[in-house]
């Protein structure tokens, strides 16, 4: 990472560049409005993303944080290329976004995992929905489950996993087509707290080395601290970002570590984003 | 079971009433449900045929009006003995399995149909609405104008009415499927027609399934009341025959044949639907 060394800017109100490589996701001055809802009183558009400008490195693991309604699923949702409408820029690549790609792979906030077929054939599904060599995929999916501590189960059906395995297996599932880019979306929000910081733990260890992207929504500002480069704060009404803030704890990160004075400067800076609106964590 | 899981669950998986006294909830304990529940539908038969065996000996009312339970026991056993019995079971069989099949074959096809084709679903819904508003048994005389008095006039009676109930579940299946599963597919780069076959579908096959046990008792009705309105063979034409003769034991022996036959069915659908929804607890399921 070559983000290693900065210190929080306090109270810079603009991104800040990243480092010399070419940004592997480009967003700039993007704008979102949703229509009026049809028969609703006559509401005014929502304005989901107001100006909204940031590059992301390859390689780089940023967290989009800000309470509910402040635009960070909506702005995930453009970069999966599963919304369109948007004004200004969405780049992966170098190249505007569209539509899905297979360069980029989603977690959900639920699992939605396909309650009829085992867990295998739900991981196995994005490489069988392109039609990938299902015995290649077979062994990388394979592989990841393993690294995820599903071995054994490839052959269960969801019902009979835990919450936690199944969003396990539901990153395995955006992992299959082996993208460079991984969006998250909340994907930890509905478990217990302690199966979500072991679950932190292990998505760390998996991204450190794999030289993915992710992109990480989330409303937890210690979840946002311990695993992302740079924190990306947003707030609502409309949608923008407040402050980019990078992360300078060295990896790997430990859950002791957040008990650590500088853990402890950035949790407090981050929290000063929210206190007053009463919203965050 | 203590009384705070009634919050969760207003039926237990075993299928019986949360409600039950305590009594009968320690000897549900000691036999298992099942075999409860057995033990009180026998008692039931026995409670019921006994009251009424001894109600007609006792008032002595005639055979025509109300045969004694015995009656219809011996009627039915000698029924069973004659061969052209099982020719009229085979001719109503054949009926409700072909239109059966006849209604499955249609109501799927328009079901995807309606489900894909949003013009079709606007401009045909109201229609199929309004038709099924008509009582079907009233078409059975316009079927025997059109079909004749043989196989065909029923067969079509049994489609119609087997007919709705599976379209408005093919429909209301295809599109239950959650918004999340779609947007999941398409994230990563579904087409449209994977999205039907990898996810309406299987989320369909719970309703659709639904349907197929109403509709193949339906279809029973259906033939049955064809044979009422003209045939010449048949259970309900045997009935009508067993009417003509004041034969009232014949016609309650016909009837609970009838009754077995529909229960078989619903069993046979019941059990494939087991198969076909392995996915789904069977407690879920009933």
């Amino acid at each position: 990472m070559s983000l290693a060394g900065h210190t929080p800017p306090a109270g810079s109100g603009r991104p800040i560049a990243t480092g010399p490589s070419r940004p592997l996701l480009h967003v700039g001055s993007l704008q979102m409005q949703y229509p009026a809802r049809r028969r609703g009183r006559s509401d005014a558009p929502t304005h989901a993303l107001d100006d909204v400008r940031l590059d992301i490195a390859p390689g780089e693991f940023v967290a989009l944080l800000g309470p509910s309604g402040c635009g960070k699923t909506t702005l995930l949702k453009i970069l999966a290329g599963l919304i369109d409408g948007y004004q200004g820029e969405a780049w992966l690549e170098g190249r505007p976004i569209t539509g899905p790609s297979l360069d980029v792979g989603v977690v959900f906030q639920e699992p939605t995992l396909l309650p009829w077929r085992t867990i295998l054939d739900n991981v196995l599904l994005p490489a069988e929905l392109v039609r990938m060599d299902l015995t290649a995929a077979t062994e990388r999916a394979m592989a990841l489950m393993a690294k995820v501590g599903l071995s054994g189960f490839e052959h269960k059906y969801p019902k009979e996993l835990s919450g936690g395995m199944r969003q396990r297996a539901g990153i395995c599932r955006a992992l299959v087509r082996d993208p460079q880019v991984l969006l998250m979306d909340e994907p930890f929000g509905a478990l217990d707290a302690m199966t979500r910081e072991f679950l932190n733990i292990e998505l760390q260890r998996l991204w450190l080395g794999s030289g993915k992207t992710v992109v990480f929504v989330t409303h937890s500002i210690p979840e946002a601290v311990f695993l992302a480069d740079r924190v990306v704060v947003m707030t609502p009404r409309p949608g923008r970002i407040a402050e980019v803030i990078p992360i300078d704890l060295p990896r790997p990160r430990r859950l002791a570590d957040m008990a650590q004075a500088r853990a402890g400067e950035l949790l407090a800076h981050i929290r000063r984003h929210f206190s007053h609106e009463g919203a965050g964590d | 079971m203590s009384s705070d899981d009634a919050f969760d669950t207003a039926i237990e998986p075993s299928g019986l009433p949360e409600r039950r006294t305590p009594r009968l909830s320690r000897l549900a304990e000691r036999l298992g449900p099942r075999a409860l529940q057995s033990l009180l539908v026998g008692a039931v038969f026995v409670l019921v045929t006994g009251g009424w065996e001894l109600g007609v000996r006792l008032a002595d009312v005639p055979a025509f009006v109300l045969p004694p339970p015995s009656r219809i026991a011996t009627q039915l056993w000698a029924m069973a003995a004659q061969p052209l019995f099982w020719a009229d079971v085979a001719v109503t069989m054949k009926e409700v399995v072909l239109g059966y099949g006849l209604g499955i074959v249609l109501a799927v096809l328009l079901g995807v149909a309606i489900a894909q084709v949003a013009l079709l679903e606007l401009s045909l819904m109201p229609y199929i609405v309004a038709f099924q508003t008509i009582p079907s048994v009233a078409l059975a005389p316009i079927f025997l104008q059109w079909f004749g008095y043989g196989l065909l006039s029923k067969v079509v009676m049994a489609a119609i009415i087997a007919f709705f109930p599976i379209l408005v579940n093919v429909i209301a299946g295809l599109q239950a499927s959650g918004r999340d599963e779609i947007q999941m597919l398409r994230a990563f780069g579904a087409s449209r027609s994977q999205i039907l076959l990898k996810v309406r579908v299987p989320n369909a096959l719970p309703y659709v399934f639904a349907g197929l046990e109403l509709g193949v008792v339906f279809a029973l009705v259906g033939a049955i009341v064809a044979e009422f309105v003209g045939a010449k063979a048949g259970l309900g034409n045997r009935i009508l025959q067993y009417n003509e003769q004041f034969n009232i034991a014949g016609m309650f022996g016909v009837l609970i044949v009838l009754a077995a036959a529909g229960m078989l069915m619903h069993r046979a659908v019941g059990l494939l639907k087991h198969r076909v929804l392995y996915w789904i607890d069977r407690h879920e399921r009933h």
